[in-house]
């Protein structure tokens, strides 16, 4: 090859490289073979704690079990190491299980549209109130002071450039008190960041009222069992169903909106359509939102999205099939409850009351962070402490927490609080 | 080759008897139960009618499609990452704490920057939290500056993340594939925020007057951005940090091959050097002796640009790649300028006009524009390659060059598959219009219209029924 280039050194071909920045190799260890990497990186990863070892109650990112089936879908090299689908017709079974993937959430949230995934709900929201404010243009938005400082940090950082305000509701009994508002949108969650149901009808009507768009932050286990939020505009959510929790990340941002507003939806959308002999097929549609086509004047940024996890979601709800969800649904809910249950009989409060689905906040009778730490020597992660609720813990359960697991936290909490005590 | 069916949508294969549950709110939910036999084989059909990096070449340009070693899937499988929570406490991580606190160290060493976040999720989430960084930065030193400037021939991204964090895009012409300087002179000024640069550009071609280009952003008080889609060219032979880049963000899912996923996720690490440190979003990593613990104490940081640290289990794909390749990544870099050059080389002597010719970098760009007088348009010799198993290069880009090929063959293919690919290519040059312009012959879709998908959208199944 060198030879038909007509060069005798390699180097040649880096001339146009300026001497004064060329190196030669990099301070790197020399390449290892792969099972020497293997058993190095399964070294470092053996200081690790996992669910199996170490019981957790933590929320937001929660262990769910994954069929194998999944697993396999996604190992499929024709999936994990394509490029996006720009080429439709070397691209159906990816586009049209995105396009699958886009009407599941679409049903579970209530909405029209999907689009084919965000990075995860943080920046969902941002992407949400980004086009809330194309669409209204009134230059803020409302979000409940009680969501994930992570998600606020992340909010922030996606409207300061486009100069949209935010205002945060002020809440009472753990849901956010809605007062007139005359912005581009109205962020609400259920279950909210306490784990708490709101389905309160005046959020619709505010929203209404004031010719604000309503954003719903959502969860899609929840959806299978609760109704749809379907009087709002946009929906978010984290769509961690087939996905692991892989120390918070990859995750999967759902989408999902109205039909009138599809034109200003950031991301990928994929649609159905038929090739020049007229048999169904799927390709990516308006793509002169999206910054390939639009540059600078884009709906977003996005380029690279979480597809995989998309596939991941979708073979999820496919292989528990409508059944499998509402059976797993179900079991959350029930062990949650079981679990808040157990911890008021040994003193706990449970200050909200007890409409939440697999997530809700519990007051130690005793110090909590104190519990926490103890709780860890003996093999327990306990949920996580809440700043603004003194000795508020936020518990996270699933169906993964069968009644022996709860049982036995439960037990070992006890035996903390009277060491502490 | 790809295989045909006519696959049903999941909501349209037979369904087995729904449950009845007690006392639930929702009543209507359209989603099948079906057996795990016929999901499985209707996943296994729809793959069967994609193309993958293992099915064969897939020369897209700009987005680095090499192999991906099967180590990387079997590490990002293991329960040790799966079953980890990312709230759990510090002490219960430290392995994956060590595998990011290593994992910024090396990328710190092959691009010659201070220090990395790892927390962007894909490259354009880089190039925003980069010019996050750069606005805060301006902020904290009371400087105001609005503007950055963009090559026209810069990936469409570049300017979308630019506007996103406020700041207005001005554009520049390039000159013979390269950034002109006086264009460059002309628009710098004590406004300029930042300049965004991709380099080897996206014609392939390295830009040389680079260390002129940065005497000029720094003269005017201003930062150079370096766009790292390119990277896999000059890995072990320069490192932006040293050709005067201050923030730069890399496509672990590109030149680390952990990989592309069907459009994600990737991962867009963002290096910088010391004096923007403080404004990396947080948590940071630290090492105290022997512990790795998270850092939440610089005030002057963008606060967060995800939720939790990053894809994580990409960057633990990446982190592998790394160890295995190891000095070797000079290599690789070496074998895919290698490969693109006599891969231009044929294709030039096949009988494609490459404007701008010279050296070329990991890519270059050919222009099919000749081929109009027969009618044929590059997306038609791109529907065409597929016929002959190859998936076609990225078409239309970049924007400067018409009717662009847009060609990056990686290092991991072989003189075979290069002679194949211009061998095909040159007995394209010659077929018959109207064959090409039908094409693809031979694949599970004949020619899509994405014409009628754009004017009626049809977005879920409930919109075919």
């Amino acid at each position: 090859m060198m030879d038909f280039l007509s060069i005798k050194n390699i180097d040649e071909l880096f001339e146009d490289l300026p001497p004064e920045v060329r190196i030669d190799g990099l301070n790197l260890p020399p390449a290892m073979d792969e099972r020497d990497v293997e058993n190095k990186i399964r070294e470092i990863l053996s200081k690790n704690k996992t669910f199996y070892e170490m019981p957790s109650f933590l929320p937001i990112l929660k262990p769910h079990y994954i069929p194998a089936a999944v697993y396999e879908i996604v190992a499929r090299q024709e999936f994990y190491t394509s490029y996006t689908p720009y080429q439709a017709e070397a691209s159906q079974g990816m586009l049209q299980a995105l396009f699958e993937y886009q009407s599941v959430v679409a049903e579970l949230t209530g909405m029209d549209a999907a689009n084919a995934s965000m990075y995860d709900s943080a920046t969902a929201l941002g992407e949400a109130a980004l086009m809330a404010e194309r669409i209204k243009k009134k230059g803020s938005i409302a979000i409940p002071s009680n969501i994930s400082y992570r998600k606020k940090a992340v909010l922030k950082n996606y409207v300061e450039g486009a100069g949209i305000r935010i205002f945060e509701m002020p809440y009472e009994n753990g849901l956010p008190i809605l007062k007139k508002f005359d912005g581009s949108a109205i962020y609400i969650e259920s279950p909210n960041f306490f784990g708490l149901i709101d389905d309160r009808k005046e959020i619709i009507e505010n929203a209404s009222d004031n010719d604000a768009l309503l954003i719903f932050g959502t969860d899609p286990l929840f959806l299978s069992i609760f109704n749809p939020p379907e009087y709002a505009d946009i929906v978010i959510g984290e769509g961690y169903l087939g996905n692991p929790m892989n120390f918070g990340g990859p995750l999967l941002g759902i989408f999902t909106c109205k039909r009138e507003y599809i034109r200003y939806m950031p991301g990928r959308i994929i649609g159905a359509t038929v090739d020049k002999e007229g048999k169904r097929a799927f390709t990516p549609i308006l793509q002169t939102r999206e910054q390939h086509i639009r540059r600078g004047k884009a709906t977003s940024n996005i380029c690279s999205n979480e597809a995989l996890c998309a596939v991941s979601f979708l073979a999820y709800v496919a292989v528990m099939g409508k059944n499998g969800l509402r059976r797993i649904a179900i079991q959350n809910e029930k062990n949650a409850h079981y679990m808040a249950l157990q911890l008021e009989k040994i003193g706990f409060e449970i200050p909200f009351g007890k409409k939440f689905f697999n997530e809700f906040v519990a007051v130690s009778p005793v110090n909590a962070k104190k519990l926490n730490e103890n709780l860890l020597k003996k093999g327990i992660q306990n949920g996580l402490l809440l700043d603004e609720i003194e000795n508020g813990i936020l518990y996270g359960v699933t169906e993964m927490h069968d009644k022996a697991i709860i049982n036995n936290a439960v037990e070992k909490i006890k035996e903390t609080m009277e060491e502490i005590e | 080759m790809m295989a045909k069916y006519d696959e049903p949508l999941l909501n349209e294969i037979e369904e087995e008897k729904e449950e009845k549950f007690e006392e639930i709110e929702r009543k209507e939910l359209n989603i099948p139960n079906l057996p795990e036999r016929q999901v499985m084989k209707h996943f296994i059909h729809l793959s069967q009618m994609n193309y993958g990096v293992d099915t064969g070449f897939y020369p897209l340009g700009s987005c680095t499609m090499k192999y991906n070693p099967k180590l990387l899937q079997r590490i990002a499988s293991m329960e040790k990452i799966n079953f980890v929570s990312p709230l759990q406490d510090e002490s219960t991580v430290q392995g994956n704490l060590q595998l990011m606190y290593e994992l910024e160290k090396m990328l710190c060493e092959i691009t010659g920057m201070d220090a990395f976040t790892l927390q962007p999720a894909a490259g354009a989430h880089g190039e925003f939290t980069g010019m996050l960084i750069a606005r805060a930065y301006f902020e904290w030193k009371g400087e105001r500056r609005k503007n950055v400037i963009i090559p026209d021939s810069a990936h469409g991204t570049n300017p979308a993340s630019a506007r996103m964090a406020g700041f207005n895009v001005i554009e520049i012409p390039s000159k013979n594939g390269r950034v002109d300087l006086d264009a460059l002179e002309h628009v710098v000024d004590g406004e300029t925020a930042a300049f965004m640069l991709t380099n080897p550009n996206t014609l392939g071609i390295f830009e040389k007057d680079i260390l002129k280009i940065a005497k000029v952003i720094k003269e005017a008080g201003a930062l150079l951005y370096y766009d790292g889609a390119n990277l896999n060219a000059i890995m072990g032979k320069a490192k932006p940090g040293d050709m005067g880049f201050d923030i730069c963000h890399l496509n672990l899912h590109k030149t680390f091959a952990t990989p592309h996923g069907g459009g994600g996720p990737g991962a867009g690490p963002v290096g910088v050097k010391k004096f923007l440190e403080d404004f990396l979003p947080l948590p940071r990593i630290k090492k105290v002796g022997n512990e790795y613990k998270f850092d939440y104490s610089s005030k002057k940081s963008i606060g967060k640009v995800s939720m939790f640290y990053g894809n994580f289990a990409v960057l633990a794909k990446a982190y592998t790649y790394i160890l295995m390749k190891g000095k070797e990544l000079k290599n690789a870099s070496e074998k895919a300028v290698l490969n693109s050059n006599y891969l231009m080389e044929k294709l030039r002597k096949a009988g494609y006009d490459v404007p701008y010719y010279g050296r070329r970098m990991h890519e270059f760009v050919i222009s099919l524009s000749d081929l109009r007088k027969k009618g044929i348009r590059a997306i038609d010799v791109a529907k065409r390659l597929l016929d002959y198993g190859f998936h076609p290069p990225t078409v239309y880009f970049p924007l400067i060059v018409e009717e662009a090929f847009m060609i990056e063959p990686t290092e991991d293919e072989n003189k075979a598959t290069l002679d194949k690919f211009a061998e095909v290519m040159g007995k394209i040059l010659h077929e018959d219009a109207e064959l090409l312009k039908n094409s693809p012959h031979s694949t599970p879709v004949k020619r899509v219209n994405e014409v009628m998908a754009a004017k009626k959208p049809k977005l879920t199944w409930k919109d075919l029924k």
